[in-house]
């Protein structure tokens, strides 16, 4: 019954089936080999990647205090939900599940959405922010289980002085996606994390950042927590210790009212600054969160620029606060002081005339009088005779165009020229390259080419108060710093400083309005009154149009420089006021009332409620004008004169009318 | 029966058990996995399967003491009343709308597709018991071989089942390979098939399609479907040599692997007992199959050859399947680990093809001694 010969077949096909099958045993195993030695070491980490869980825990931003340990920047608990488009599953069913907690609105969604779709997917996108508590509970119960939604506690950065010390303090926001890809700090994509984006936030933003802690725990594939590993804390930012005065600066900004103007106050022996103002100014605690598009159109299109730093990034003709350094300069070279100069009101150079600020001319002036009535003909004598380049050498020893070590994002070097200067900035054309007589005489009045920011200003003054090279700080730390002398006789500094009491306090000075009300407290000072139009000959020949009756563009600016007191000088102050007619007239009553704060704060205060009120309805009435305008404009907008009614008349369907009526309802 | 008259000691004498011993260490591994499984604890799991083994092997035990001339002489009806069954099947679905793949017979659910994995293997075994040498690769031969399975297969295709469909059909072309069917028959086969690919590609289910592509790139979808795979790996990889130990898997037990005590039990044992513990299955079963064709070679008859060696095929083809899959070769079907994996259905299939093969075993000691 059993055929050998198909029992041999048998066999054969049988251990043949047998390798395979011994084959296919040693390819799995041999995969099992390969799975568990050569690649074991990146299944273990993948296995760890699962069960090990590592939370960032996010370190508080170190606070901002001012000279006197008063908070500037601090941090407020701050409830929100956010949600992680790169975990989440499905955003309608996310949306729904979250609707059943919270309200969004459909402008809310809107953004959301927009967000999710703009954003790169490791970006978290927060759904709302200022959660109450209650609500922040609900979420955290019932929102868990969806995956990609987030309730976060965390800190949010609060700026108690809003807009006051914006431009100098800055703000904090979300690093931006390039941040995150240049890093790769997981902190930067942590839920609420904020960074600093401007002023000081953002240039100490390594100190006031701190270091993340971290809490590793190990957790299920559903995310249900099995136990902690183990903790590290997290290390808080540093607190910063700023040398402002926070009073003095809100002071100064309240005072201000609704000029587009810098402020500065520093200590002319340390070099603090105590204040440092620019206003109009953004509210960082807006810029902190989310800024409406439409205040953020509002600001860039203002033109008192509330986006920009004026103290440190805005550049202004010194006008006449330069002639301290004109006079400084020419006694340097050997000028004699008691050298008379007959000014007539005007200078002739060529065929043109310069013109001095009094028409008809200040007859004798010596350099003990040159200063406080500014006499711009002594100092075209004296520039012309001295030469650009010795001005601006002593310009630069007083710390004009240059920039200093501050912990600002930026600021704005402004130019002192000289020959050298202009060669460089013209040399390819050698006609426009070489240095004119008329530059010169420009420059020694501190317009023309010059051009210097407020903070220098203020450094320049802090110099000539003290003799010495004083350097601007923003941070106080404990060490007092010594400055090297400047190198400029006191006998010279001395006629300088005598000129800046004279302005302020002599009967013939400029800056009258600029007289200390403090008993025993002389305030001396410069006024200087910035060109920022050409004057044409036309114009001279009808006479100068008056400030006041120009658009407010075409005005003046109106700078004041200041020392107090004047026996030992200890403050000096720059003030600049955009387009702010006179110096004298408007400036230094800024300086006045700025510098009288530090002396006697009641007295200073008390002049504030009606600037106060006036900026109040100068504001009202700017805001109502635009919104008229705004109306204006809007009815302006016509629709095209071959606007023609398109409307064509319905067509109706017609039933067939030979049917026999259906069965209808009874009436 | 032969079974009450005969000699009870020298009948149980004839039984196998050294094999008997190594299906019960399979099976006693796969207690300890399971007992791992669930955490630690005999339930769900362990004990269940452990009271199920029991039984099952007693029953294998009785059916080794079954002539294999009575299957010979019963293979024809088992063959009929299962091919019944699948139609059934197939109707009662259709009449329930949606798919199904058992009956209710009243005391127990039976699932007839894997029965017709060990049915298909014997009815082809019968069917070349009596065909002459020389004629196996005849047309008029070789076409109701075919057919015989092709009806199951596309039933169960039907259904739509994957994996039995293609086990069904492995261990009847292991019988037509064993029977001495020509080789280029096989190639031509193989050719055709490859031609066909394309076709069979539209003929899939989605979800089935999916399976594949996945299996093809795992790393495209890892939160998704080939989250299985790529889970799966990553126990085994991370078992590293010698494992993390008993109750230490971490994969297995935070529940990041799914299935963890079906199909992919295997995964589970090797993430805690390393690929030591991986290559003691592999030899084990190693171990079983060599004795399997070692019973085949030595039986008197085509039809007890052709039986015991189609069904170690088919156990193979269960074997090779499931371990391919947790390792990533292969995509993933619901193919359970013989003996390691919980469940009753399957066990109950290799329980009975053991049974069926240490009866083969059984018979040609006596016949030998």
């Amino acid at each position: 019954m059993d055929d050998p010969i198909r029992r041999a077949q048998f066999s054969r096909r049988a251990l043949l089936l047998g390798a395979g099958m011994a084959a296919t045993g040693s390819l799995l195993a041999g995969r099992m080999a390969w799975l568990a030695v050569f690649e074991g070491e990146t299944y273990r980490l993948k296995a760890d990647g699962n069960r090990v869980q590592n939370r960032l825990v996010p370190p508080r931003r170190g606070w901002i205090v001012d000279r006197n340990g008063k908070p500037i920047a601090m941090n407020r608990p701050d409830y929100r939900l956010e949600l992680r488009p790169a975990d989440m599953e499905d955003l309608d069913a996310t949306l729904i599940a979250i609707r059943g907690v919270i309200d969004i609105d459909l402008a809310e969604e809107l953004r959301i959405r927009d967000d999710i779709a703009t954003q790169p997917r490791f970006m978290p996108v927060v759904v709302r922010s200022g959660l109450t508590w209650p609500e922040f509970s609900a979420c955290n119960v019932r929102l868990t289980t969806v995956p990609g939604v987030a309730p976060v506690q965390s800190f949010s950065r609060h700026y108690p002085e809003s807009d006051r010390l914006a431009h100098l303090i800055g703000y904090v926001g979300a690093p931006t996606p390039e941040q995150y890809r240049a890093d790769r700090d997981p902190l930067l994509i942590y839920p609420g994390f904020r960074i600093g984006k401007d002023g000081i936030e953002r240039h100490e933003d390594r100190r006031l950042r701190g270091a993340a802690g971290a809490a590793q725990a190990e957790v299920t594939a559903r995310g249900e927590l099995v136990r902690e590993l183990g903790t590290r804390p997290d290390q808080p930012g540093e607190t910063l210790k700023l040398t402002i005065d926070r009073d003095l600066q809100t002071y100064a900004a309240r005072r201000l009212g609704d000029n587009s103007a810098s402020v500065i106050v520093m200590d002319c022996q340390t070099g603090d600054v105590l204040a440092m103002v620019s206003m109009p100014a953004y509210d960082p605690n807006v810029f902190s969160t989310r800024v409406p598009a439409r205040l953020w159109a509002a600001l860039q299109e203002d033109d008192h620029t509330p986006l920009l730093n004026k103290s440190a990034m805005g550049l202004y003709p010194p006008g006449s606060t330069f002639k301290m350094v004109t006079t400084l300069a020419a006694l340097e070279a050997g000028v004699d002081p008691d050298e008379s100069v007959l000014c007539t009101g005007a200078y002739r150079l060529g065929n043109n005339l310069w013109h001095c600020h009094a028409r008809r001319g200040h007859g004798g002036v010596h350099m003990h009088r040159a200063l406080p009535l500014s006499c711009d003909t002594y100092f075209y004598v004296m520039g012309r005779r001295i030469g650009v380049d010795a001005i601006a050498a002593m310009a630069r020893r007083l710390g004009l165009g240059q920039e200093y070590d501050l912990p600002l994002p930026g600021q704005a070097e402004g130019i002192v020229p000289d020959k050298a200067w202009k060669q460089k900035r013209y040399g390819k054309d050698p006609k426009k390259a070489a240095w004119r007589e008329g530059e010169t005489l420009n420059a020694s009045i501190g317009q023309g080419y010059i051009i210097t920011n407020p903070l220098q200003l203020a450094v320049m003054t802090a110099r000539l108060a003290s003799g010495k090279v004083v350097m601007p700080r923003l941070i106080a730390d404990k060490t007092m710093p010594d400055f090297p002398s400047l190198g400029i006789p006191d006998t010279h500094l001395a006629i300088v400083r005598q000129g800046m009491i004279d302005v302020v306090n002599a009967r013939f000075g400029t800056a009258p309005a600029a007289r200390s009300p403090v008993a025993d407290v002389l305030i001396a000072g410069k006024t200087g009154t910035a060109q920022v139009r050409r004057i044409s000959m036309a114009e001279r020949r009808t006479g100068v149009l008056r400030n006041e009756a120009l658009p407010w563009k075409q005005r003046d600016h109106a700078l004041f420089v200041a020392f107090v007191p004047a026996g030992a000088p200890r403050y000096a102050c720059s003030v600049i006021l955009e387009h702010g007619i006179s110096g004298g007239r408007y400036a230094a009553p800024i300086a006045r009332d700025v510098l009288t704060y530090l002396f006697e704060p009641e007295r200073a205060l008390a002049v504030l409620p009606a600037i106060e009120a006036d900026a109040a309805t100068r504001r009202t009435e700017r805001s109502t004008s635009e919104a008229a305008a705004a109306i204006a404009q809007e009815n302006r907008r016509m629709m095209p004169s071959w606007l023609k009614i398109d409307i064509k008349p319905p067509v109706f369907e017609v039933a067939d009318p030979d049917a026999p009526q259906p069965p209808r309802e009874p009436e | 029966m032969d079974l009450l008259n005969g000699p009870w000691q020298r009948e149980l004498g004839r039984l196998p058990w050294g094999v008997v011993l190594l299906v019960c260490a399979i099976a006693g591994f796969g207690l300890v996995v399971l007992y791992s499984a669930a955490g630690g604890s005999l339930y769900p799991w362990a004990l269940k399967q452990g009271v199920r083994f029991a039984i099952f092997l007693i029953g294998a035990l009785m059916l080794a003491m079954v002539r294999p001339e009575r299957w010979l002489e019963l293979a024809w009806p088992i063959y009929g009343v299962l091919l019944v069954a699948l139609l059934g099947v197939e109707l009662v679905g259709a009449v329930k709308g949606g798919s199904q793949r058992w009956l209710n017979l009243g005391f127990m659910e039976f699932q007839p597709s894997e029965m017709m994995k060990l049915a298909i293997v014997l009815v082809l075994a019968r069917y070349y018991q009596y065909i002459p040498k020389g004629y196996e690769s005849r047309p008029d031969v070789l076409l109701p071989a075919l057919a015989l399975i092709a009806a199951p297969v596309g039933l169960v295709m039907l259904q739509p089942d994957l994996g039995t469909a293609l086990s069904i059909m492995f261990g009847g072309i292991v019988v037509l390979f064993l029977a001495g069917v020509r080789l280029w028959i096989f190639g031509a086969a193989t050719a055709a098939v490859a031609a066909m690919l394309p076709i069979a590609w539209n003929l899939l289910h989605d979800y089935q399609r999916n399976r594949v592509l996945i299996f093809l790139d795992p790393e495209s979808d890892p939160r998704g479907a080939g989250y299985h795979i790529t889970q799966s790996k990553i126990a085994i990889g991370s078992g590293g040599i010698s494992g993390k130990g008993f109750l230490q898997g971490t994969q297995s037990h935070l529940d990041y692997l799914p299935e963890l005590h079906t199909d992919f039990a295997f995964a589970t044992m090797a993430e805690e007992w390393g690929l030591l513990g991986g290559l003691a299955v592999i030899i084990l079963y190693g171990l079983v199959l060599a004795w399997g064709i070692r019973t085949a070679m030595g039986a008197t008859s085509q039809f007890q050859r052709l039986l015991s060696l189609g069904l170690m095929a088919t156990l193979f083809f269960y074997l090779a399947i499931n371990m391919m899959m947790v390792m990533g070769l292969a995509p993933v079907v619901g193919i359970p680990l013989p003996l390691i994996s919980w469940g009753g259905s399957a066990m109950m299939t290799v329980m009975i093809l053991l049974g069926l093969v240490m009866g083969v075993a059984r018979a040609n000691r006596q016949a030998n001694g």
